[in-house]
C-alpha cells in the first residue's frame, strides 16, 4: 500500500522491542520461563535414556551411573530438573482446557473437568510409577 | 471538590521530533469520566494539537486502543476514577509504528486479515441452496463468541510474537478465520488451512496467552488459536494415515 500521500510518511516511530521485554511483565516471564522447561524436559529424558543404557550393560555400568548419580553437582541439577518439569506438568496441564473442547452428550464439558482429568491421570501414573519402584 | 489527575501522555511530531517525548496534562476526574473523556477535554480545552483515534465511545468500533499505565486498554472502557491518585501513563499501542502522538499505522494488521478469508465460502459447484441457510441456536454459539472481535487490536499489542515475527499473522486474524471454520454454512475450512496451517500461522504462537486477557470482548484468541493447533495436526495426521480422504 503505497503511503506516499502522507507528508511525513518516512518518519513513522518504529519502536524496538528490547531484548529483555520478557523481564517487566509477569506474564511474560512466566511464559519465557515455561520455554526454558523444554531443556530440562530434554535432559530427564537423556538422564532416563543414560539409565536404561547402563541398566542394560550390567552391574559395574550401573554402579558407575549410580555414583555418577550421587554426585552433589547432578543432585542439584536434578532437583533443579524436577522442579522445571513438575512447572512444566502444571502449566501445560492448566492450558490444556482452554485448547480442548470436549463434547459429551451435546454438552461442552468444563474446563475445570478437563484440568481435573489430566491431574488425576498425572497423579495415576504417578502412584503407578511409585508401586513399581517402592512395591 | 473535583479532583485532578494527571495524564502523562506521549506526544510524536515528526515534523519536529525524531522521538516520542511525554506531556503531562492536569485534567478533572469525575466519576463517569473514561481515559477517552479526559483525552477528549485536553483535545477540547488544553491543547488541540493532541492526535488520537476514537469514535463510538462504547467499545463497539474498536478505534480508541491505547496502552495505559503498560496495558492495551480501550480507552473508552477504562476510567480514569480506576486510576486515583494517579498519574496516568497513556502511550500509543505497542508493536506497531507511530504515524503521531496516539496514532499507529495499523496497515499489516490491514493486509493480514484478508489472507485468512474472514468471509462465508460457499462450494463454487454446488446448486445455490433453496431459500436461506438456516441454522440452530446450538450451530450459532459455535461460532459466536469469535464473531463478537471489533478489530481493536489490542490483543496485537499484546502479544510479543506479533512484535518479534512481523510476518505472524497474528490473534485477532486467527480467531475471526475459526468465526468462519466453526461457522455451518461455511465451506471454506480447506482453502483456510493453506494459511493458517504454517509457521507464519498458528504454528508461530507460542501460547503466551496475553490477546486473551487484553481481549475487551471475551472472545479468547489464544484458545481459538490452540483449538485450531488440534485440528490442524489431526488433520496432518489424517492424510499422512488416509491420504486417499484427506481434502
Amino acid at each position: 500500500m503505497s503511503a506516499n500521500y502522507t507528508e511525513f510518511h518516512p518518519r513513522w516511530y518504529r519502536p524496538r522491542m528490547s531484548v529483555f521485554w520478557w523481564v517487566g511483565r509477569r506474564s511474560y516471564l512466566i511464559f519465557v520461563l515455561r520455554e526454558l522447561t523444554s531443556v530440562f524436559v530434554a535432559w530427564s529424558v537423556v538422564f532416563l535414556l543414560l539409565l536404561v543404557h547402563a541398566v542394560g550393560q550390567g552391574g559395574t555400568e550401573y554402579r558407575r551411573f549410580v555414583d555418577l548419580s550421587g554426585n552433589p553437582w547432578m543432585l542439584a541439577l536434578n532437583a533443579v530438573t524436577l522442579v522445571f518439569v513438575v512447572f512444566h506438568a502444571i502449566t501445560w496441564f492448566n492450558l490444556a482446557p482452554q485448547a480442548m473442547v470436549v463434547r459429551l452428550r451435546g454438552k461442552r464439558v468444563p474446563r475445570s473437568r478437563i484440568a481435573g482429568a489430566h491431574y488425576a491421570g498425572w497423579a495415576l501414573l504417578s502412584a503407578l510409577a511409585a508401586w513399581l519402584i517402592v512395591g | 471538590m473535583v479532583d485532578h489527575i494527571i495524564l502523562q501522555v506521549t506526544r510524536y511530531r515528526p515534523e519536529r521530533e525524531l522521538a516520542p517525548t511525554t506531556q503531562e496534562y492536569e485534567i478533572p476526574v469525575h466519576e463517569e469520566w473514561a481515559v477517552l473523556d479526559g483525552l477528549n477535554h485536553v483535545k477540547d480545552q488544553l491543547d488541540g494539537t493532541l492526535s488520537y483515534r476514537w469514535s463510538c465511545r462504547m467499545g463497539i468500533c474498536g478505534s480508541c486502543g491505547m496502552t495505559v499505565n503498560g496495558e492495551p486498554r480501550l480507552t473508552c472502557a477504562t476510567f480514569l476514577a480506576d486510576y486515583r491518585p494517579g498519574p496516568i501513563r497513556i502511550e500509543p499501542l505497542r508493536n506497531f509504528p507511530v504515524i503521531r502522538d496516539l496514532v499507529v499505522e495499523i496497515g499489516d494488521f490491514m493486509r493480514k486479515l484478508p489472507q485468512v478469508k474472514p468471509w462465508l465460502i460457499r462450494d463454487e459447484g454446488a446448486a445455490a441452496p433453496d431459500g436461506e441457510l438456516l441454522q440452530t441456536p446450538a450451530e450459532m454459539n459455535e461460532y459466536k463468541q469469535y464473531s463478537m472481535c471489533i478489530n481493536c487490536m489490542l490483543c496485537y499489542s499484546a502479544c510479543p510474537i506479533v512484535g518479534l515475527e512481523k510476518d505472524f499473522l497474528g490473534p485477532a486474524a486467527i480467531a475471526l478465520a475459526q468465526r468462519y471454520n466453526l461457522d455451518s454454512r461455511d465451506e471454506g475450512a480447506g482453502e483456510r488451512m493453506e494459511v493458517l496451517s504454517t509457521a507464519e500461522g498458528v504454528w508461530g504462537c507460542t501460547f503466551v496467552g496475553e490477546c486473551t486477557t487484553a481481549c475487551p470482548k471475551g472472545v479468547d484468541p489464544a484458545g481459538a488459536i490452540q483449538r485450531y493447533k488440534l485440528t490442524a495436526a489431526a488433520e496432518s495426521l489424517r492424510s499422512f494415515l488416509l491420504p486417499w480422504r484427506s481434502s
